[in-house]
């Protein structure tokens, strides 16, 4: 055998082995329960959802409210400033969630507000209009990244509920154009509402002392038709669990004594009447802050509000520090899932779904039945044709044609690539257009071997004249497959990552294998005269 | 073994036939997606879909009659088709609209088709599929999957621009446009809903398409560089004829695959399969009549000599590496 012939041969035999290694023999090892090092089988080729089941979910992360609550600190901070310095004229209102407005200042006192807002200078741009009004721009910057941020927080948030809900290998990922979206794909759990009304739940715990209430009108609890400052009004529920419930309002303080960031644990527990509730335990900082509330307020009752609602108002009995009890008409999975949710925090904006789809197990089953048996009856009419049509070469083009399926089972392996219904449909049609680099060289043989050509040079011209041929199909194939890549999402990405891979290692198996295949046949006779194609 | 045997069909001759045909189909199919519009999925066009799987066989009729009866609204608006094997006893339901985008409500149609289906008499069922989407996720898809088709077709022109003349190029996107043009009249005909798989398809057939052409269009430049005296036109004829056999076989063995798929794909990979069938057959047909008969119209038909004007050696692309011609140079040497 000539040197450079052995090396193909090394080269080609190492390739089989490493993709192999890494593509073909997890999934082998997995089926017969053959133990293997888990280094190995870590890189199994995974199966997507539409094949596992599971859950596939699209959520927008509303950024403008994390700019409204920006908004409404930044205010609040304002008034509490003039207030100290009392210009109690002056009103602020806030029109949308990045502006806010001050009017009525007094042009005496112009000088007095101007240093006092200066509070507020570090976020927001301010332009004075007519009759002391201002208002506040937040900078371009500033939203920018609160609402990148109010994203991220959504992920890791929604990362740390599907970790405590017990997902195997969940995907959570930013998408879409404006980057606000959020991919949750959830394989295997097939409770979908429990999973859905989890991660969407707000999760916001705050504790509030009650100055008054509970009333059955919001009106009630005005004052000359107004919400005293520094208070808000929160609607509640009346009664305990079984009986039907009514709303009642309760006027807060607006300022949290402890809220759900002073959390360091959350558990379902019972209450005194056994009934299904939640203790907390705060942290240390939660602590102190809710001792010294507690013990100022001993009588008064203290609101207990979860996503703006009033869950329970019990009466402080006693100075509490860092233990507490959410308690309310809970039933038991209710109480299990909102532990789980104050435990993981609270999301910094609410989310709407756009798009839902569940995959129920037998759907996915089904799917790879089918699957499997199109890409088998396909591979054995490709196989068969070749065999018929090109005799001992079509064996030539049926091993550089297993090669290819190895390679991209490796390949895919290796990258972590995820198998999808049309990804299957992929590897098929990969196979059948793969194929076709091997008649195009096989034709120009056939071509060259009637213009009377020796059949090692037929062979050679064979191959290199449809070398930059094949480059080019290739090229333009993979043009699209990146633009279908770029495109897709899921399924159809699995779709394109096997036809860009099944692309690359068809190049490499229909020239170098297969031609190193012809010379290895030919390498034992000296005369050749005829050839099987 | 040969499937043709020196064929030597005259293709140019046909080639205002051919057009006639495309037109024809085009034109229909355009005609069909005016007056009924294309059918689309659920991805693109949001919506509410239910697989439900029945305890005991239930027919289409039963479903619809109890949607008719309790969902509210009616049921004139919800779609009923047995879904993949009768053995399987399922029914898909498709419904236009979604629950409210807002809040947890998206499910609120797939709960009220479920509540409407449990008040009727067609047996117990469950949920064995979900997809709801939303109205702003099918407008972002359809104008990125518009986008992502025309920037495949620029990407592969452009390539083509550079591996050979531009009147390649242009040959081989119109060809490709044709095609496109030929699978959505073929989608329109048989009503095949445009789903994400549907689009996958078509993007994969561009690619394919260009195959076959790609491969012609070597063979004429490689035919130009040795036969100078003949007229572009002869130059066309014979490479399409010398690569026929190749042409048909290699449309053999992916309409092979594809054929597989349509067949023993089950019911999420129909659409997909319908379009590469489609795909293939009218690539490999443009390949033949339309992509070279468009490079013919664009150079005019005379001698090549004459058509290029400038020393023949600029009908290789300049960018043509050496590489590629010796070979040849040794092969006539031998």
């Amino acid at each position: 055998m000539p040197s450079n012939l052995r090396w193909k041969v090394i080269t080609i035999l190492a390739v089989f082995v490493v993709f192999g290694s890494v593509g073909v023999y997890p999934i082998v090892a997995a089926h017969y329960g053959v133990h293997s090092p888990g280094w190995l089988m870590d890189k199994q080729l995974k199966l997507g959802l539409d094949l596992k089941g599971g859950v596939h979910l699209v959520l927008r992360v509303q950024t403008d409210d994390a700019l409204r609550i920006e908004t409404e600190t930044e205010m609040e901070r304002l008034r509490e400033e003039l207030t100290k310095r009392g210009m109690t004229g002056v009103t602020v209102t806030s029109p949308d969630s990045t502006h806010f407005r001050v009017e009525g200042v007094p042009p005496a006192q112009d000088a007095a507000f101007r240093q006092a807002a200066i509070e507020v200078q570090a976020n927001f741009d301010r332009s004075a209009g007519t009759n002391g009004t201002y208002t506040f721009t937040m900078k371009p910057n500033i939203v920018v990244n609160l609402r990148d941020d109010s994203v991220v927080q959504a992920r890791q948030t929604i990362e740390r509920r599907v970790n405590e809900l017990g997902v195997t290998e969940p995907d959570i990922a930013q998408q879409g154009e404006g980057g606000d979206e959020i991919l949750v794909q959830l394989p295997g759990v097939t409770d979908v509402e429990r999973a859905k009304e989890i991660i969407r739940s707000t999760g916001l715990l705050e504790l509030k002392i009650v100055e008054q209430g509970p009333s059955p009108t919001a009106e009630a609890l005005q004052q000359n038709g107004q919400v005293p400052a520094g208070m808000e009004i929160v609607p509640g529920a009346t009664g305990t669990a079984g009986e039907a419930a009514g709303t009642v309002y309760y006027l807060v303080r607006k300022a949290a004594a402890v809220t759900g960031r002073d959390l360091r644990n959350a558990r379902p527990s019972l209450d005194e009447n056994n009934q299904a509730a939640v203790s907390f335990t705060l942290n240390s900082e939660g602590g102190r802050k809710f001792g010294k509330v507690t013990s100022e307020n001993i009588g008064r009752q203290l609101a207990i509000i979860l996503d703006g609602r009033v869950q329970s108002a019990p009466r402080i009995d006693s100075r509490i520090t860092t233990d507490g009890r959410i308690t309310g008409s809970f039933t038991q999975e209710e109480v299990q899932n909102l532990s789980l949710i104050l435990r993981s925090g609270a999301l910094p904006a609410s989310l709407t779904y756009l798009q839902e789809r569940t995959i129920g197990p037998s759907l996915g089953a089904d799917s790879i039945r089918s699957g499997v048996l199109a890409s088998v009856v396909g591979l054995l009419l490709v196989v068969s044709f070749m065999l018929v049509y090109y005799r001992l070469s079509g064996v030539n083009a049926v091993v550089a044609l297993i090669f290819n399926l190895i390679i991209l089972l490796g390949l895919m392996a290796y990258i972590g690539a995820v198998m999808t219904l049309p990804g299957i449909a992929g590897f098929v049609l990969t196979m059948g257009i793969g194929v076709d680099s091997n008649v195009l060289i096989f034709e120009r043989i056939k071509e060259e071997l009637e213009a009377q050509r020796g059949v090692r040079a037929a062979i050679n011209a064979g191959f290199s004249r449809v070398f930059w041929t094949l480059v080019d199909t290739h090229v333009s194939a993979l043009i699209s497959a990146a633009f279908l890549f770029q495109f897709g999402t899921g399924p159809i990405r699995g779709f394109a990552v096997t036809l860009f891979f099944g692309l690359i290692s068809n190049l490499f198996t229909s020239i170098f294998v297969s031609k190193t295949l012809f010379e290895l046949a030919l390498a034992r006779r000296h005369q050749v005269a005829t050839l099987s194609i | 073994m040969h499937i043709f045997n020196k064929p030597n069909y005259d293709f140019l001759r046909w080639r205002w036939h051919a057009l006639a045909l495309s037109w024809l189909i085009i034109i229909a199919g355009i005609a069909t997606i005016v007056t009924k519009g294309i059918p689309q999925g659920v991805e693109f066009a949001g919506g509410t879909v239910l697989i439900l799987q029945f305890d005991q066989p239930t027919s289409v009729q039963q479903v619809r009659a109890a949607l008719d009866k309790s969902f509210p609204g009616g049921g004139q608006s919800v779609i009923v088709q047995t879904y993949g094997d009768a053995s399987r006893r399922e029914v898909m339901i498709r419904v236009p609209q979604v629950g409210a985008e807002s809040g947890a409500s998206l499910s609120t149609t797939a709960d009220a088709v479920e509540n409407a289906l449990k008040q009727g008499t067609v047996g117990t069922f469950k949920r064995s599929g979900t997809e709801i989407v939303g109205p702003a996720v099918g407008r972002e898809l359809r104008s990125k999957g518009l986008q992502a088709t025309v920037l495949s077709l620029i990407g592969i022109l452009l390539y083509l621009a550079f591996r050979f003349q531009f009147s390649f190029g242009v040959g081989a996107v119109i060809a490709t446009i044709h095609d496109l043009l030929i699978t959505l009249a073929f989608l329109a005909f048989f009503r095949y809903d445009m789903s994400l798989n549907v689009v996958a398809a078509i993007l994969t057939m561009t690619g394919y398409s260009t195959n076959d052409t790609i491969v012609i269009f070597d063979r004429i430049r490689e035919n130009l560089r040795s036969m100078r005296r003949d007229s572009l036109n002869q130059v066309i004829n014979i490479s399409v004829n010398q690569t026929l056999g190749r042409t048909v076989i290699t449309s053999g063995t992916a309409l092979l695959t594809a054929l597989a798929l349509f067949f023993f794909g089950g019911e999420v990979l129909h659409g997909f399969a319908f379009t590469m069938v489609v795909g293939i057959i009218t690539g490999t047909y443009s390949s033949v009549f339309i992509a070279a008969a468009i490079v013919s119209f664009w150079r005019g038909s005379g001698p090549t000599r004459a058509a290029a004007h400038a020393p023949a050696t600029t009908v290789v692309a300049p960018q043509q590496p050496t590489r590629r011609s010796k070979p040849q140079r040794k092969a006539r040497a031998s």
